[in-house]
């Protein structure tokens, strides 16, 4: 044990009971080691309660949920997920069409952020001097801190707009041939949900890819630009060892779109539907929540919005929990 | 101006010493390889050489030494310009076959000058055979037989193609320390360097492999020109033609390893060599 | 020296490396574009709401120009306390248990399902605790909102809570256990306090992230019109507040929407200002 020098003098008044004599001071202090401390105990197993009371939060959530939702686990089993007809007033619930649109439009974002958010990664973790990569990088979190409700307003009177009047348009008349750009161009619908989540998304993608990449050490990079590489040929080869993390970054970005409710709700059109075209309605899992919940009239159709719910719960923690293995591992491995 | 006497000089005495009869290593007054001149480098505002000027003579090995912090992997970071990927700034010149190395494309310039590391750092993601090949695809060399042909060539040439020729798959990780370190300086030979730069190459590794890396140079230096940094002085007389001796970011001597190990002629390189600091 | 097949090759990989270069900067600079426009276009909507009745009026009714958000404001706050007052206690607890006694597979697998929890989507803890608060109670109310914005706020304080006692140096616990305060006193006395300031800033993130959530508040605390306090009665937010006027035919209320929008961001702007310089000095000191 270090002593500190004249901040906490050791003698034997300060050894907790003064008027203890030097000479037992010592073995009193061994004492009170080995004996049982009360206040120890009950400090060290009410923290644990707590942190019990985290774990067990997980699944009291998971329970509930469940348990809600066996009304129409019940009637509909695993139709549920399979069949499309979303009927309040005849009690019939498919969630198909929500499963599809929660789907599509986190591919779609994904498949804008990722690129987009590994290229930023790139910039700031092999690119960008000290100076320059720390403001960056706030400004990419702060990305990430927006509300989702803000990213709705912004989503309805700007994005929708400029999507309506000015997006839409040309990609129907330059690629209106593809089934992805047919029907009439509301601006609301699958694109700006899409569009929308992965402005969202990018940070997070972002943000950990670089965490990654900073975290494969400097001999890499030396080792292949000293070999005669250029910066990008080096970065290629970092890339291959941040594989996993990148992946894992991807999966927790997955996890967000997924979930996201607000600003996919406002913009998606609401409208329970398939189709192959870009520009038509849709409606996502959460989207559903949000608008019909608070109106739910009946227990059935309550249960199937819960139902819903323990859906998302189940994919997101399958999505969270996969990507921290991943991630975790890859910034262990480099950390020793 | 001293420094280049000492090295003709040295490179008499070397002659001398082989009783006149030019070894075949030893050509007629070998040229030098790389010339510094008033070397300066900073890393922001720390100095950290001050008016280096040294020359590198062909096909011979050249050993840096000095305590921590005296400036000698500098120096050698500065001779493939690698001081400028940690944002070090040189001033002064040094040239390569009288060219200024400013003026080579650091690409280029790294791939004639090659650099082996203090901890091995084979690519993780790679094979063995990958490993190796990989300078040669960064120039575009993608004829899988030539590769094979060059991959083998160098393994030899660093004493381990006997050791992996049956697992040449497998990953760059999975051999021990001392050969990892060789599988490196195939690697650097693969693309053919004219000079081979190495930062205590084997102060990471067990007393067997050093032993073998010092075999290695020893070999090397017939075809290519070698600069070696090191901690162990012991290692520095056994492998080197010439030593330098650092201290506190300044050249203090350079001269023949067996002159400068047995008469220094200044007092901080004995006190150095004797023990007595460092 | 260099053969002109060579020449043109290095030429080539130049050039690829100047494109990934050029690539890589304009990801970076068309990330920033939707800030940029974001923060500008709220800034520029919402600030022709922003007058001293916008924050101490009523919701005027529908057709009338004018009026405030008085009821939202207090209502955020409300429910913030509340959430509070749930989960700051446990996340704290939590946190100082995995940072003091935190070396065991349990903790492992807390601080596991704690990341995994911070993953779960907000509308799916809003029906948890619609089920758990709201059934029960047959009706909306600000608890079960609060309840829901507690759990949003757990995983974030625990993290916090942890990473900052663990950012205390050993000498400070080994000074105090020398002479003779038993460990749980130490820890209590001169750790906490020590780790405290960042502590506080993490809660302040947890608080400002629950302040901007919406989805979860839409079937707990539902929304009101009308001045509430109470804590069994459905209660008006900051976030529903700008969900609801976002969706009106009436410019005013717009543009009000667009008020509250920019509260919101500002306030989660300059905490997440303080609590990047906190943690940053935190870092930068050990």
């Amino acid at each position: 044990m270090t002593q500190e020098s004249s901040a906490f003098p050791i003698d034997a008044s300060t050894a907790g009971g003064g008027g203890i004599p030097p000479a037992a001071a010592v073995s009193s202090r061994l004492a009170r080691k080995t004996r049982w401390n009360v206040g120890d105990f009950v400090f060290k197993h009410l923290t644990m309660l707590f942190a019990l009371g985290v774990l067990s939060l997980v699944f009291l959530m998971g329970y509930e949920m469940y348990k809600g939702s066996e009304l129409t686990m019940t009637k509909f089993g695993w139709n549920f997920l399979a069949t499309s007809i979303w009927d309040p007033v005849q009690d019939e619930y498919g969630a198909f069409p929500l499963i599809f649109g929660t789907l599509l439009s986190s591919f779609i974002a994904l498949l804008i952020s990722l690129p987009l958010g590994l290229g930023v990664a790139i910039f700031l973790s092999e690119l960008a001097p000290r100076w320059l990569e720390r403001p960056f990088s706030f400004l990419v979190e702060l990305l990430a801190a927006i509300p989702s409700i803000v990213y709705g307003l912004w989503g309805i009177f700007v994005l929708v707009p400029w999507l309506r009047l000015s997006v839409q348009p040309w990609l129907s008349s330059n690629f209106g041939y593809l089934p992805f750009f047919r029907g009439p161009a509301y601006g609301f619908g699958m694109l700006a949900a899409g569009l929308i989540l992965s402005v969202m998304v990018l940070p997070i993608i972002a943000s950990i890819s670089r965490d990654v990449l900073q975290a494969i050490p400097s001999l890499q990079r030396e080792a292949a630009l000293g070999l005669g590489a250029t910066r990008w040929e080096s970065t290629r080869v970092i890339l291959s060892s941040a594989k996993s993390g990148i992946l894992g970054a991807t999966l927790l970005g997955l996890g967000r779109a997924v979930g996201e409710t607000m600003a996919v709700t406002m913009v998606i059109g609401n409208r329970s539907e398939i189709s192959a075209s870009l520009f038509s309605p849709a409606y996502s899992m959460a989207s559903v929540i949000a608008n019909e919940f608070a109106e739910a009239s009946s227990s059935m159709y309550t249960s199937a919005l819960i139902e819903i719910a323990f859906v998302l719960f189940v994919m997101t923690i399958v999505l969270n929990a996969l990507a921290r293995l991943i991630v975790w591992s890859v910034t262990r491995r480099f950390r020793t | 101006m001293r420094s280049i006497d000492l090295a003709t000089n040295s490179e008499r005495k070397v002659m001398e010493v082989h009783s006149g009869e030019p070894s075949p290593a030893v050509q007629t007054a070998p040229l030098a390889k790389m010339v510094a001149k008033n070397v300066d480098a900073f890393f922001g505002k720390t100095q950290a050489l001050k008016s280096v000027s040294l020359e590198v003579a062909t096909n011979r090995v050249l050993a840096i030494i000095g305590p921590s912090g005296c400036g000698k992997s500098t120096f050698l970071r500065c001779l493939n310009r690698m001081h400028e990927v940690a944002s070090g700034t040189m001033k002064g010149s040094i040239t390569l076959d009288g060219e200024s190395i400013t003026q080579i494309d650091e690409v280029n310039l790294r791939r004639r000058v090659g650099m082996v590391f203090q901890k091995p750092n084979p690519f993780p993601t790679m094979s063995i055979f990958d490993n190796v090949a990989a300078g040669l695809r960064f120039n575009g060399h993608h004829n899988r037989k030539h590769l094979a042909e060059v991959v083998e060539r160098c393994l030899r040439q660093a004493a381990l193609w006997d050791e992996v020729k049956d697992s040449l798959n497998k990953s760059g990780m999975s051999i021990s320390g001392g050969q990892q370190q060789r599988l490196c300086i195939a690697r650097t030979l693969a693309v053919s360097p004219e000079v081979v730069l190495m930062d205590e190459p084997a102060s990471a590794l067990d007393p067997l492999s050093t032993a073998k890396i010092e075999e290695l140079i020893y070999e090397l230096k017939q075809n290519y020109t070698i600069a070696i940094v090191t901690h162990n002085m012991q290692q520095a007389a056994r492998v080197s033609d010439m030593t330098a001796f650092f201290y506190l970011g300044e050249l203090i001597e350079i001269g023949e390893t067996k002159r400068i190990f047995t008469t220094p002629d200044k007092r901080q390189t004995e006190d150095y060599i004797t023990g007595r600091f460092g | 020296m260099m053969t002109t097949n060579e020449k043109l090759y290095l030429l080539w990989r130049k050039t690829k490396n100047n494109a990934m270069i050029l690539f890589s900067l304009a990801c970076i600079l068309l990330a920033l574009v939707p800030l940029v426009l974001i923060f500008s276009y709220t800034l520029i909507q919402g600030i022709s709401a922003l007058n001293l009745d916008f924050f101490i009026q009523m919701p005027k009714p529908v057709g009338e120009t004018g009026g405030g958000m008085a009821n939202a404001i207090v209502g955020t706050g409300i429910l913030i306390g509340l959430g509070a007052l749930f989960g700051l206690p446990v996340g704290i607890m939590a946190g100082i248990y995995l940072a003091e006694y935190g070396d065991n597979p349990f903790a492992g697998t807390v601080r596991f399902l704690a990341d995994v929890l911070s993953g779960i989507p907000s509308i799916v803890v809003g029906v948890v605790a619609y089920v758990i608060v709201v059934l029960p109670m047959k009706h909306f109310s600000a608890l079960a909102g609060g309840v829901a914005l507690a759990i949003l706020m757990i995983p974030t304080v625990t993290r916090t809570t942890e990473e900052m006692i663990r950012l205390v140096p050993h000498s400070f616990r080994e000074a105090g256990l020398a002479i003779g305060i038993p460990r749980w006193k130490t820890t209590l006395r001169i750790i906490l306090p020590t780790a405290m300031k960042g502590i506080t800033t993490g809660i302040l993130l947890a608080i400002a992230r629950a302040a901007g959530e919406t989805a979860p508040l839409l079937f707990t605390a539902l929304g009101n019109r009308f001045w509430s306090t109470a804590i069994d009665q459905p209660i008006a937010s900051l976030t529903v507040f700008i969900y609801d006027y976002s969706k009106a035919p009436f410019e005013d209320w717009i543009r009000q929407s667009w008020g509250a929008a920019f509260v919101l961001i500002a306030l989660i702007f300059i905490l997440s200002v303080i609590f990047r310089i906190v943690t940053r000095s935190r870092y930068a000191e050990h």
